[in-house]
């Protein structure tokens, strides 16, 4: 656990998030970005898809980079090769982005760093998907450990 | 969100992790879900479960809320990202092999290992073109000196069974993460309250859940429990990397990152298998596990003291009990074991197969019994139960001498273990009893 994996932070960008764009968005059904935005879709989240090679997915209008999107972005969720971050943190800087969210494997400390001198929320090598169930989902259903420790009933 | 989220110390998760409160009747304890089905909310949610899209109960031969409870308790406690419970501990061990191997790989195994388990693993090898590799553990170049470019794991118990040889856990890990393998240890023997072999290099646990963590002797059950730590897209296992046949297609790996392996053990191998645990022996578990760590200080007290009382008794010869301070497992002990070295042992008796017999003839308080890590005390004497059908001279290749019992001490009160123990070596040695 370091820095870039700090529980508060992620709770936060979890329950206050309302906006996701989803950077290497998928249309192919198998592939992790695609369980993910479908996933947010299915629990109220808006996922805005940002692939330069593709125009509709999950239903939503593609954008070919982040500065294309037209609406505040709360998460900018990467689903990149971790040298293609450092661009992605400076954009999404510029375009006043909350947070930025790299997902499992994608860890690249400068782009990080880039985007947390910009005043952005970031979170590393974690699944948004995952965090969500953990913390307002249904994760412990199959056995996974939440850390949640709870004896009182809210 | 004012408060930084607490880390809870063992003993209250123990007794909190993996269950809350039910949010419909506010039932304290974990409603036993006795059901084979779950009812789906429409059409597109019972798609996305099925497509692993969304976290949902389908059939309680994959998943069900009083088992999940219990494999998060477990996995918690054991410092993992998650756990996948089966009918019994053999049945987790086959399922992961299962899971992790092709034919033609190799696997490296502690030659110390509970006789069931070597049963299995030979009836694998046979069955699936599995090479075992079979390992002194006790030796340092041990593993090493056993890995091959296709070994795909190495197992070995954290204390063995029968013979109460403790693994250098770093050293194996370091061995195995050099070829691109995961370590496998079996920790029935510590449970996670004695050692967490994850924090010590470990990739991959398995429990027989039957024993301490169940506690009572009422249950058959077992477990496997991952680090979330290995990296299974390292070119070595295209089962859990590579698109799935037996899942359309599907990328464990990629797709569920560090739960990549459980998801695949669910939704594929206990799905195919078939070998679930059920909710109510779940549901047992959880009573056991709330008491865990008090149960096992006393587990660990009283093997102790039994294990003092025997040295040096007249009839008895070597009296193997890891944590004794002239066992040469000590300085491993120190280091893995502060805690204890749990209560199973096995001592000598001097008067051989018949002394043995004799022996558990004349015990009354203890029960003559095929299991361990119960509340009451339990002993065993191999060349006459387990190991009947071997020659002396078989028995002592298989590390077990003629007059070895196995004891698994309770939690009864010390002065009546010692006084049934002290009956029992009076017959061995040939005399009368006296009770």
């Amino acid at each position: 656990m370091n820095e870039f994996q700090d529980r508060r932070t992620i709770q936060e960008i979890v329950l206050n998030a309302g906006t996701v764009a989803i950077v290497g968005l998928s249309a192919s059904e198998l592939r992790a970005s695609n369980f993910v935005g479908y996933y947010l879709q299915r629990h109220g989240y808006r996922v805005i898809p940002v692939n330069p090679n593709e125009e509709r997915v999950l239903g939503e209008q593609v954008y070919p980079s982040l500065r294309e999107v037209p609406q505040h972005i709360d998460v900018v969720d990467v689903f990149r090769e971790p040298a293609a971050v450092p661009d992605l943190a400076r954009e999404a800087v510029e375009v006043g982005a909350g947070a930025l969210w790299l997902q499992f494997g994608v860890i690249s400390p400068e782009g990080m760093e880039i985007a947390r001198d910009g005043g952005l929320a970031v979170v590393m090598d974690r699944c948004l998907k995952v965090e969500h169930a953990r913390l307002l989902g249904r994760m412990h259903w199959m056995g996974f450990d939440t850390g949640v420790i709870a004896g009182s009933r809210s | 969100m004012d408060e930084a989220p607490r880390d809870f110390g063992f003993n209250t998760r123990a007794v909190h992790a993996g269950q809350r409160p039910d949010p419909y009747t506010g039932a304290s304890a974990t409603p036993i879900y006795q059901t084979a089905g779950f009812v789906f909310e429409d059409t597109e949610s019972a798609s996305a479960y099925f497509n692993l899209q969304e976290y949902g109960n389908v059939y309680s031969r994959i998943m069900n809320p009083t088992v999940a409870a219990f494999e998060e308790r477990l996995a918690n406690l054991e410092g993992g990202v998650g756990a996948v419970a089966f009918a019994s501990g053999l049945a987790a061990q086959a399922a992961l092999f299962f899971a992790l191997l092709e034919p033609g790989d190799r696997i490296a195994v502690a030659k110390a290992l509970y006789g069931g388990s070597t049963a299995q693993l030979n009836h694998l090898a046979r069955k699936l073109q599995i090479t075992l590799d079979w390992v002194d553990m006790d030796d340092p170049d041990g593993w090493r000196r056993a890995v091959t470019p296709e070994t795909k794991a190495l197992f070995a118990e954290t204390i063995a069974n029968p013979g109460g040889n403790v693994l250098d856990i770093s050293l194996a890990a370091a061995v195995a993460h050099e070829v691109g393998a995961p370590l496998v240890v079996d920790n029935t023997f510590a449970t996670p309250y004695l050692c967490r072999p994850l924090e010590f290099g470990a990739d991959l646990i398995v429990h027989s859940a039957t024993k301490f963590l169940a506690g009572n002797g009422t249950t058959i059950a077992g477990a496997v429990v991952d680090s979330g730590t290995f990296d299974w897209s390292n070119g070595r296992f295209p089962s859990i990397a590579e698109p799935s046949t037996a899942y359309h297609g599907l990328k464990f790996h990629e797709t569920f990152g560090v739960y990549g392996l459980l998801m695949k053990l669910r939704s594929e191998t206990l799905r195919d298998f078939g070998a679930v645990l059920a909710p109510f022996n779940a549901f047992l578990l959880l009573l056991g596990m709330e008491s865990l760590a008090v149960r096992m200080d006393r587990h660990v007290a009283n093997a102790l003291a039994v294990a003092e009382w025997l040295r040096g008794r007249a009839g008895v010869g070597a009296v193997r009990h890891p944590a004794l301070a002239d066992s040469p497992y000590r300085p491993l002990v120190e280091r893995y074991l502060p805690g204890g070295a749990g209560s199973v042992f096995s001592f000598d008796l001097e008067s051989g197969r018949e002394g043995g017999r004799r022996f558990i003839e004349a015990l009354s308080l203890w029960s003559h019994l095929a299991n361990v890590g119960d509340t009451k005390s339990l002993v065993i004497h191999p060349a006459s139960t387990t190991h009947r059908q071997l020659s002396d001279e078989e028995l002592v290749a298989s590390g077990v001498a003629p007059g070895t019992v196995r004891l698994s001490v309770g939690l009864e009160d010390v002065d009546d273990l010692v006084w049934d123990l002290e009956r029992g070596l009076r017959a061995a040695r040939g005399s009368a009893v006296t009770a």
